[in-house]
């Protein structure tokens, strides 16, 4: 009887549980509210250090865009694109060799790296800046002939220091991409019949790429600042011009401002750029599209913001 | 018609220092199909691989359509065949793997064409022509846009059934083809399988489908370390082997 009526009770409540529905009360976080107050505060207090600073926040507005700027911007963007380009195909080249049979092309491609990858890339454009002094005389027998100097500009020691270090980089990324393609997809290629070369293009690196593409955006990015260091060989590259001018005017801190901004616009334009490749790229494999999310700046977009993931 | 198409003879291979094929011949006529069963590590897998080149063996020869696989034998001695040239042989084979193996940054379709548009050099409009005709004959015309991720175990291995087929094997060759597979897809694989042996292809056939293999093959062969020790029609050798290990081996599958 007991038993019975404990049933029955029982079952009248699960009936008032189908009937109703309960307000659900969220946990409130009033740690987060305070940190996020404090984090505020400071940030205020530096923004308005530096509104009242020493700095002469007009000539940034004026020098943001002059033509001596500018220009340096112009070769900046130009030596980072062609370095870029010299390092990835350098990189790819060297990769094969490293992933061949021949064990003199591995060597040499094991040596490429260990001694570009080994030593400061400021001391790499130094040794290109001079190297006339150790080849004089550029002469390829028959068909042309120079003086050094005339033809390694700081422009081309530039481009030549900053592609030839990335290349070492490169080489090692572009090896890993390589390497991480399931062996499958090789013996699948040679009962097809295709070559070596024609796996290594159709196959291989295509499927590569998914590796090496996120990597080859934050190399782009580094490569951008990185060339700055050029300036230290004379390139009128952004920095260059930027010293170039504060050494007359005495407007330090609102030139290296100026070029601050600059960088900032580049470096966020190839972010928005690196996630649209990496979209492209990531053809065919269902999680890799959904895996990468785009990092707005402030963080917004990556973990935690679960609509925007789901609007990709 | 019925001329031999697959010939091997003594084939030897060892990997590390294990003999993983100790002496195996084979001959298989043009049109025929062979399946080979046996219990994992038997050599059944490598055998396929080696018929292919896909594996260099260590002793024997293998010819296919007369050809000898992988080497030229020159004044008594075989030598090793350059990378271009044994290419050119594989295409003659086509091989379906265990894992498929399709390449997923290609769509069904672009699977396809790969090998004609690549390496034969095919149009690109008449490859694409026969790729659906292929993909329609294994029922997969409507997917021709899909990317392999997209599609379902029995799907991919379909695919990559019409993919071997694009380049017009002499033979096709097929390691385990639904081993990966969910239990439920077997069966429209084994189905195109199926259909493809009633049209007259040569079929090799790794498999642990013993019900295909008594339905379909004309002949079985039963590996049992790296030895072929039962060949015959599927009626005999799965009814009264006289091998005592093929008996043990058909006495736990066929249970």
């Amino acid at each position: 009887m007991a038993l019975e009526a404990a049933a029955g009770s029982q079952r009248v409540e699960v009936e008032a549980l189908r009937q109703r529905s309960y307000k659900i009360v969220r946990l409130r976080h009033p740690g987060r509210w305070l940190a996020g107050a404090v984090v505020l505060a400071l940030l205020a207090l530096l923004v308005q250090a530096f509104a009242h600073g020493q700095i002469q926040w007009k000539l940034v507005g004026q020098f943001l865009t002059a033509d001596v700027i500018l220009r340096g911007f112009g070769i900046t963007l130009l030596i980072s694109a062609l370095a870029m380009l010299l390092g990835l195909s350098l990189g790819t080249t060297f990769a094969i060799m490293r992933l061949s049979a021949n064990p003199v092309t591995r060597f040499v491609a094991w040596l490429y790296v260990w001694i570009f990858r080994g030593t400061p890339v400021l001391l790499q454009l130094l040794v290109w800046f001079n190297i006339a002094l150790v080849f004089p005389r550029i002469i390829i027998p028959g068909v042309f002939e120079g003086r050094t100097v005339d033809i390694v500009t700081p422009f081309i020691a530039a481009l030549l220091g900053l592609g030839i270090n990335e290349g070492a980089y490169m080489t090692e990324v572009v090896r890993g991409g390589i390497n991480s393609v399931d062996h499958g997809q090789t013996e699948a290629a040679n009962t097809l019949g295709m070559s070596r070369f024609q796996t290594l293009r159709r196959i291989i690196l295509p499927q590569a790429m998914r590796l090496i593409v996120p990597v080859l955006g934050n190399s782009a990015i580094g490569m951008l600042k990185t060339s700055s260091l050029a300036a230290a060989i004379s390139c009128t590259e952004m920095l260059n011009a930027a010293q170039q001018v504060y050494f007359v005017n005495g407007a330090v801190i609102e030139l290296l401002f100026v070029c601050a901004i600059w960088y900032l616009a580049a470096t966020t334009v190839l972010s928005i750029g690196q996630y649209f490749i990496e979209k492209r790229y990531g053809k065919g494999t269902s999680q890799a599209r959904s895996r990468s999310s785009f990092k707005l700046p402030f963080g917004l977009g990556s973990a935690g913001t679960p609509a925007l993931e789901k609007a990709q | 018609m019925t001329g031999t198409i697959v010939k091997a003879i003594n084939v030897h291979k060892k990997f590390a220092g294990r003999e993983v094929l100790r002496g195996v011949d084979l001959e298989v006529r043009n049109g025929e199909v062979l399946c080979i069963l046996g219990p994992s590590g038997s050599g059944k897998s490598t055998l396929l691989r080696c018929l292919n080149h896909l594996e260099s063996v260590d002793d024997g020869v293998v010819w296919i359509d007369g050809q000898i696989i992988g080497y030229v034998l020159r004044d008594g001695t075989l030598k090793e065949l350059p990378a271009r040239k044994v290419r050119r042989q594989q295409r003659e084979i086509g091989m379906v793997f265990q894992h498929f193996n399709l390449f997923p940054h290609m769509t069904a379709l672009e699977n396809v064409i790969e090998g004609p548009v690549t390496v034969r050099k095919e149009p690109r409009a008449s490859a694409i022509a026969r790729a659906e005709k292929l993909l329609a004959s294994v029922g997969l015309a409507e997917r021709r846009d899909a990317y392999p991720a997209q599609l379902s175990g029995g799907q991919k291995q379909r695919v990559a059934i019409a993919r071997a087929l694009a380049m017009n094997p002499k033979v096709m060759l097929f390691d385990e083809p639904t081993s990966a597979l969910d239990p439920e897809l077997v069966g429209e694989v084994l189905d195109v399988m199926r259909e493809l042996a009633a049209s007259g292809t040569t079929m090799i056939v790794v498999t642990h489908e013993i019900g295909f293999a008594r339905e379909v093959a004309d002949r079985v062969a039963v590996m049992v370390d790296g030895e072929i020790r039962e060949m015959g029609p599927p009626a005999e050798v799965l009814a009264n082997p006289t091998d005592a290990r093929v008996r043990s081996f058909l006495a736990r599958v066929l249970a």
